[in-house]
C-alpha cells in the first residue's frame, strides 16, 4: 500500500519584547542564571501578573500578518502541570478563546503553491530552564533550575495538518519565519531557541480521507533537524505499517546527531492540563480600531515583496524567493540597487559570495563587512565596465577585509579593466602565435575553441582585459 | 474598674494622641500587655512583633511632639490575618508548608499601611490557607472565642476577630472568600468589611480563590472600619482585577441619617437552618431601621440555594491551581525523596492538612477532563445567575440586610466530622463573594447563652459608603459594640 504523510506544526516563537509577558524583567538572551527574576515570574506566594500590552499587540500583529481573524475578546488560561521549571506548576497560556484563529499562508515547493491553514495564534508564557549537574538528565545527581526564561513572551503558531512533506513544513516553517522577521515581533535566532517547532505526523493510505494516528516530536529547533525527523518518521512509521503493525500516539524526541526519534512518553501518561480560566488576568478586550491601527502599521510582507522584486526587479520567481526568504537580506537587497546597481546583478551576488562568505564565518547579514551600499557600489563598477565580474571576485574578498572603497581598492590594486584596443590587440597578437592548435581548431570550424584562446588573453592580462572586447578581437583576427 | 486603652476603637485613640492625651507607647504596651493577658487563653497570634511594635510607638511619639500631623492609623496597635505578605516578618498562611517563609516583599496593603506608620503587632492566626470557618484548620493552634473559650472564633479570620473581640489588637485586616471577615466578626461580636471586589488590592495576598478574595478591616466599630477602608482602598498596578474606580472618603458616610433607604430582606436567607435567636435578632434590628426611617421589602434572590454548591466547585477549583506552586522546589518547606515527583509529593502530602487536601481534589476533579462542563463551568453559569439576582434586587433597593451566619458561634470539635455542615454555615456570606458585592457584619444582639449575632448589610459593587451609613445608623442606635466578653476570668 502507498502512504501519504499528514504533517502540521506548532511553532513556537519567543517575542522580541524588552520585558517579561507578566512583570518588568527583562528578557535578555545569555545573562547570568537568576539575575532577571523577581516575586512574580518566581512565582512567589501572593504575586499577580499584569499584562505586557506589547505582548498582546504582537499577537495581533502576527494574527494580521497570517490572514487569522483577530479575536476582540480574548482571554488567558492556566495550563496546569508539574514540572521544575514551572514555579507556579501552571503556565499562563490561551486556551479557548486565543488571540488569533483561522488564518493561512502560502508556500511554493519546486514551483507548487499550496496554501497552509493556521488553526490559531495564542500568547503565554515561556518555562525556565534546568541545569543538570551532569551531561544529561540521566546522568546527573541534581539538578538546578535557572529562572531568566520563566515568563519571556511566546505565540503557539498552530497550523492544520495540511503539510504532505518534510520539505513542506520545512517551506511552511521558513514562511512563518519570515513573516515575524518581517513584523519585526521576534528574532527568529533558531540557535538561541526563539523559535522552534512541536511536529505532528501521521500516515494514511493515499486516497484517504481519515487521520492515522500521530506522533508528536517535540522542540526542534533547526530546518536541518525538521527535515530530518519528519523524513525519518514517515519512513519509520511505513515500515511499521507495512510490517502489520499500530502505531502509538506518543511523544518522541528527535535525536540530532543519530538522526533518529525515540520515544518519550505514550498518550496514557499525557497530562490532563486541567485548564480554567486566568482569574488573575481579565480578558484582553481589544477595539476593531486598535486592530486596524495594528493592520495599518504592518510593513510590506514577504509574498508581496516577492513580487515587487519579480515584477519591478524582473528577478526570477526562484531569486525573488530566496531574497525576500529573510527580512535582512531583502532590506540589504534594497539597499543595494538603491545605489543604482542592475537587480539581477544585486541578487546573484548576495546569494553567491556574499552568502559563501557570511556562511564560512557564520555571521549575519547585518553583521556584513561589506555593506549594502559598497555592494552596490562594486556593482557599479562592473556596470561601467570599469571592472569585470571576474576580477570584481578578487575585489570583493579584498572588501570583506578592507574597509576602503570599492573604487579605491580597484585602483590601489591596479586591477582596473583593460580597455584600450591597442594594448588588447598585442596580447591578443601573442596568443594567436603561440596557440597554433587551437587556432588550426578554430578555423577549422571548431568555434568553441576560441574559448581557449580567451582564457589565454584573460591569463596573460591578469583578468584585466574586458572580455567581450577580447572575444570580438580574436574573431575579426581569425575570422 | 477603670476603662483601659486597649478597649478603646481606633479613632477615639487617634483624637488622643493628637491631643496629647496619651502616647503612642503607652498606648502600644496596654495592648501589649493585654495580648500577654489574654493569648495563653485565645491564641490568636502566629507571630508577635513586640520590639517592633514599641519602636514604630516611638517614632510616632517622637512625631506628635516635633508637632508633625498624624495619619489615622499612626501609633494604633493592629494585627494582620498571616495570609498577607509582610516583607522581612514570617507569612505561614497557617500551614505547615510555609511554616519558615519570609515574604522578601510587602502586600500592597502593607505599602499602604505602612505610610501610615501604625504599630504592627504581628500575625494573626487563620484557617490553612484560609480554608475554614471556625479557625480549627489552623496547623499551629486553634483560636478561642473570646466570648466562650470552648466555642470557635469562627473563621478564616478567626485570629483577627478574636484579637479585636479579646482586646489584643485595636484593627486587624482579613481575608473574606466566603465569609472569612463576616462570619468570625459575627461570632466575636465585632465589626468586618468585605469590599467590592476588586476595591482593595490583592497583591500579596496569598490566593485561596483569586477570583473571590478580598482584603477587608476588622475593627470594633463601624467608623474604625471606615477609616481602614479609606487607608486600603484604590486601584493599585500590580493587581490587573483591582478597580479603576476612584475612592470616596468613606468616613464622609457616617451619618445616622436612614430616612428613605429602601432595604431589601431576601426570604430566602430565612428559612431552614436558621437559628430562633438569629432570625429574632436580625428582625429586630430590621424593625429598627424601619423606626429610623427606611423602607423595608421583601424580596426574592431565588438563586441563592445553588450559591453554596457553586461555590465548593469554583472556590476548591482555583485553589487546586494557586497552591500548585507549593512543591517544595524554590522555597517553603521541602520532604526530600527518592527522586523529584516524590520529593513533590512528599511535600504535599506531609505539610499540606487535610481541609487543604480535601479542596484542592475536590478542584482537581471539577477541572478534570470529561468533568469540567457538568461541574466548573455549570457553577461559573449559576454564579452569573447569582449576581443576576442582586442586580435586579438592587433596581429597587439600596441595601440587602440578612443574617451574617445561621447560628452563633458553635463550640470546638462540633462540626469538625463533617465537612458539610461546616460548608452550610457560609450559606448567607457566599453568594456577595460570588456577585463581587460588599458586604459587612456588626454586632446586632447576643443569644440566651451570651453570644454575639451578627447583622450582614449587602450593598451595590463599589457602594461600601451606603453600607457604612447604614451600618453606622444603626450602630449609633445600639450598645452591642460597646459589650466586652470577659475571657474565662482572664480580663483584668
Amino acid at each position: 500500500m502507498k502512504y501519504e504523510a499528514v504533517i502540521g506544526l506548532e511553532i513556537h516563537c519567543e517575542l522580541k519584547t524588552k520585558t517579561k509577558i507578566f512583570c518588568g524583567c527583562a528578557t535578555e538572551f545569555g545573562a547570568a542564571q537568576n539575575t532577571h527574576v523577581c516575586p512574580v515570574c518566581l512565582g512567589m506566594p501572593g504575586v499577580l501578573p499584569t499584562i505586557n500590552r506589547r505582548v498582546v499587540e504582537f499577537g495581533i500583529k502576527a494574527g494580521l500578518a497570517t490572514n487569522c481573524a483577530i479575536n476582540q475578546y480574548s482571554k488567558f488560561d492556566r495550563k496546569n502541570y508539574y514540572y521544575p521549571d514551572l514555579p507556579k506548576n501552571w503556565q499562563t497560556s490561551q486556551y479557548d478563546l486565543p488571540i488569533a484563529e483561522h488564518g493561512w499562508v502560502d508556500i511554493e515547493v519546486e514551483g507548487e503553491k499550496k496554501r497552509i491553514r493556521l488553526t490559531r495564534i495564542h500568547m503565554e508564557e515561556d518555562a525556565g530552564k534546568l541545569v543538570h549537574s551532569g551531561t544529561t538528565i540521566k546522568d546527573s545527581t541534581s539538578s538546578n533550575v535557572d529562572y531568566n526564561r520563566t515568563g519571556v513572551p511566546l505565540l503557539e503558531i498552530v497550523s492544520e495538518p495540511d503539510m504532505r512533506s518534510a520539505a513542506e513544513a520545512r517551506a511552511y516553517m521558513e514562511k512563518i519565519k519570515a513573516i515575524m522577521e518581517y513584523i519585526d515581533v521576534s528574532s527568529c535566532r533558531m540557535e538561541e531557541g526563539n523559535l522552534r517547532a512541536d511536529i505532528n505526523v501521521s500516515l494514511r493510505p493515499v486516497g484517504s480521507e481519515e487521520l492515522g494516528t500521530r506522533t508528536e516530536m517535540k522542540n526542534i529547533n533547526s530546518f536541518k533537524s525538521l527535515e530530518e525527523a519528519i523524513n525519518y518518521e514517515i519512513e519509520r512509521q511505513t515500515e511499521v505499517l507495512e510490517d502489520g503493525g499500530h502505531i502509538i500516539q506518543e511523544t518522541r524526541t528527535f535525536d540530532p546527531v543519530r538522526g533518529v526519534t525515540l520515544s518519550m512518553r505514550s498518550k496514557e501518561n499525557a497530562h490532563d492540563y486541567r485548564y480554567m480560566p486566568e482569574p488573575d488576568l481579565p480578558p484582553i478586550v481589544t477595539a476593531p480600531e486598535t486592530i486596524e491601527k495594528y493592520r495599518r502599521e504592518l510593513p510590506e510582507l514577504p509574498d508581496a515583496r516577492r513580487e515587487r522584486l519579480e515584477k519591478e526587479c524582473g528577478l526570477s520567481a526562484y531569486d525573488a524567493g530566496v531574497i525576500t526568504a529573510s527580512r535582512a537580506m531583502a532590506e540589504y537587497f534594497d539597499k543595494v540597487t538603491a545605489t543604482g546597481a542592475e537587480a539581477k546583478l544585486a541578487a546573484n551576488w548576495i546569494m553567491s559570495d556574499l552568502a559563501k562568505n557570511l556562511n564560512a564565518e557564520g555571521i549575519t547579514i547585518e553583521k556584513s563587512p561589506v555593506g549594502a551600499e559598497r555592494l552596490g557600489q562594486m556593482i557599479l563598477l562592473i556596470m561601467k565596465n570599469t571592472i569585470s565580474g571576474k576580477i570584481a571576485k578578487t575585489v570583493f574578498q579584498e572588501m570583506w577585509t578592507n574597509p576602503a572603497s570599492p573604487e579605491q581598492i580597484v585602483n590601489d590594486k591596479g586591477l582596473v579593466q583593460i580597455t584600450d584596443t591597442g594594448a588588447i590587440e598585442k596580447i591578443v597578437d601573442e596568443v594567436i602565435a603561440n596557440n597554433p592548435k587551437a587556432v588550426a581548431d578554430f578555423q577549422g570550424g571548431n568555434k568553441k575553441a576560441i574559448g581557449a584562446l580567451v582564457g589565454q588573453v584573460m591569463k596573460a592580462s591578469k583578468g584585466k582585459a574586458n572580455p567581450q572586447m577580447v572575444n570580438k578581437l580574436i574573431a575579426e583576427k581569425l575570422g | 474598674m477603670s476603662v483601659r486603652l486597649y478597649q478603646e476603637p481606633a479613632h477615639r485613640l487617634h483624637g488622643m494622641l493628637v491631643k496629647k492625651e496619651i502616647k503612642a507607647v503607652e498606648l502600644t504596651e496596654d495592648v501589649l500587655k493585654r495580648l500577654e493577658e489574654t493569648e495563653d487563653s485565645l491564641k490568636a497570634y502566629l507571630t508577635v512583633t513586640a520590639d517592633n511594635a514599641l519602636q514604630a510607638a516611638r517614632e510616632t511619639d517622637e512625631k506628635i511632639a516635633r508637632g508633625e500631623d498624624i495619619p489615622f492609623l499612626a501609633g494604633i496597635p493592629g494585627g494582620i490575618k498571616d495570609n498577607i505578605c509582610t516583607q522581612g516578618i514570617k507569612t505561614t498562611c497557617a500551614s505547615q508548608i510555609l511554616a519558615n517563609f519570609v515574604p522578601p516583599y510587602d502586600a500592597t496593603v502593607m505599602t499602604k499601611l505602612k505610610n501610615q506608620s501604625p504599630v504592627l503587632l504581628g500575625k494573626l492566626n487563620m484557617d490553612e490557607f484560609a480554608m475554614g470557618g471556625s479557625t480549627e484548620n489552623s496547623s499551629f493552634q486553634i483560636t478561642h472565642n473570646p466570648w466562650d473559650l470552648d466555642a470557635v472564633p469562627g473563621g478564616s479570620s478567626g485570629g483577627s476577630a478574636a484579637a479585636i473581640a479579646g482586646g489584643s489588637a485595636v484593627w486587624a485586616l482579613g481575608s473574606d472568600t466566603g465569609g472569612s471577615i463576616r462570619q468570625p466578626a459575627s461570632f466575636c461580636g465585632v465589626v468586618g468589611l468585605k469590599p467590592t471586589y476588586g476595591r482593595v488590592s490583592r497583591y500579596g495576598l496569598v490566593a485561596y480563590a483569586s477570583s473571590l478574595d478580598q482584603i477587608g478591616p476588622v475593627t470594633r466599630d463601624v467608623t474604625d472600619a471606615a477609616h481602614i477602608l479609606n487607608v486600603i482602598a484604590g486601584h493599585d498596578a500590580m493587581d490587573s482585577t483591582s478597580a479603576a474606580a476612584d475612592v470616596p472618603d468613606f468616613t464622609a458616610a457616617l451619618t445616622e441619617n436612614v430616612k428613605g433607604l429602601k432595604v431589601g430582606v431576601p426570604q430566602e436567607y430565612f428559612g431552614e437552618g436558621l437559628a430562633p435567636e438569629v432570625e429574632a435578632a436580625v428582625r429586630a434590628a430590621i424593625e429598627t431601621y424601619r423606626q429610623m426611617g427606611a423602607t423595608i421589602k421583601e424580596i426574592s434572590l431565588p438563586h441563592t440555594k445553588y450559591a453554596i454548591a457553586a461555590y465548593y466547585l469554583i472556590a476548591p477549583a482555583e485553589a487546586a491551581t494557586n497552591l500548585q506552586r507549593y512543591d517544595g522546589v524554590s522555597y517553603g518547606a521541602r520532604v526530600d525523596g527518592a527522586d523529584l515527583v516524590d520529593m513533590m509529593t512528599k511535600t504535599r502530602t506531609e505539610k499540606f492538612g487535610a481541609e487543604v487536601k480535601r479542596r484542592i481534589i475536590i478542584g482537581n476533579y471539577a477541572l478534570s477532563a470529561g468533568y469540567y462542563d457538568a461541574y466548573y463551568l455549570k457553577a461559573m453559569k449559576v454564579r452569573t445567575l447569582v449576581q443576576r439576582d442582586y442586580t435586579e434586587a438592587f433596581q429597587t433597593v439600596d441595601v440587602i440586610m440578612t443574617p451574617t451566619a445561621p447560628t452563633t458561634a458553635f463550640k470546638i470539635g462540633a462540626l469538625t466530622s463533617d465537612p458539610l455542615q461546616m460548608y452550610l454555615q457560609d450559606v448567607c456570606t457566599v453568594p456577595l463573594n460570588l456577585a463581587g458585592l460588599p458586604g459587612i457584619s456588626l454586632p446586632c444582639g447576643f443569644s440566651k447563652e451570651g453570644m454575639p449575632i451578627g447583622l450582614q448589610i449587602i450593598g451595590r459593587a463599589l457602594d461600601e459608603a451606603t453600607v457604612l451609613r447604614a451600618a453606622y445608623a444603626y450602630e449609633q442606635s445600639q450598645d452591642f459594640h460597646n459589650r466586652l466578653p470577659e475571657i474565662g476570668g482572664n480580663a483584668k
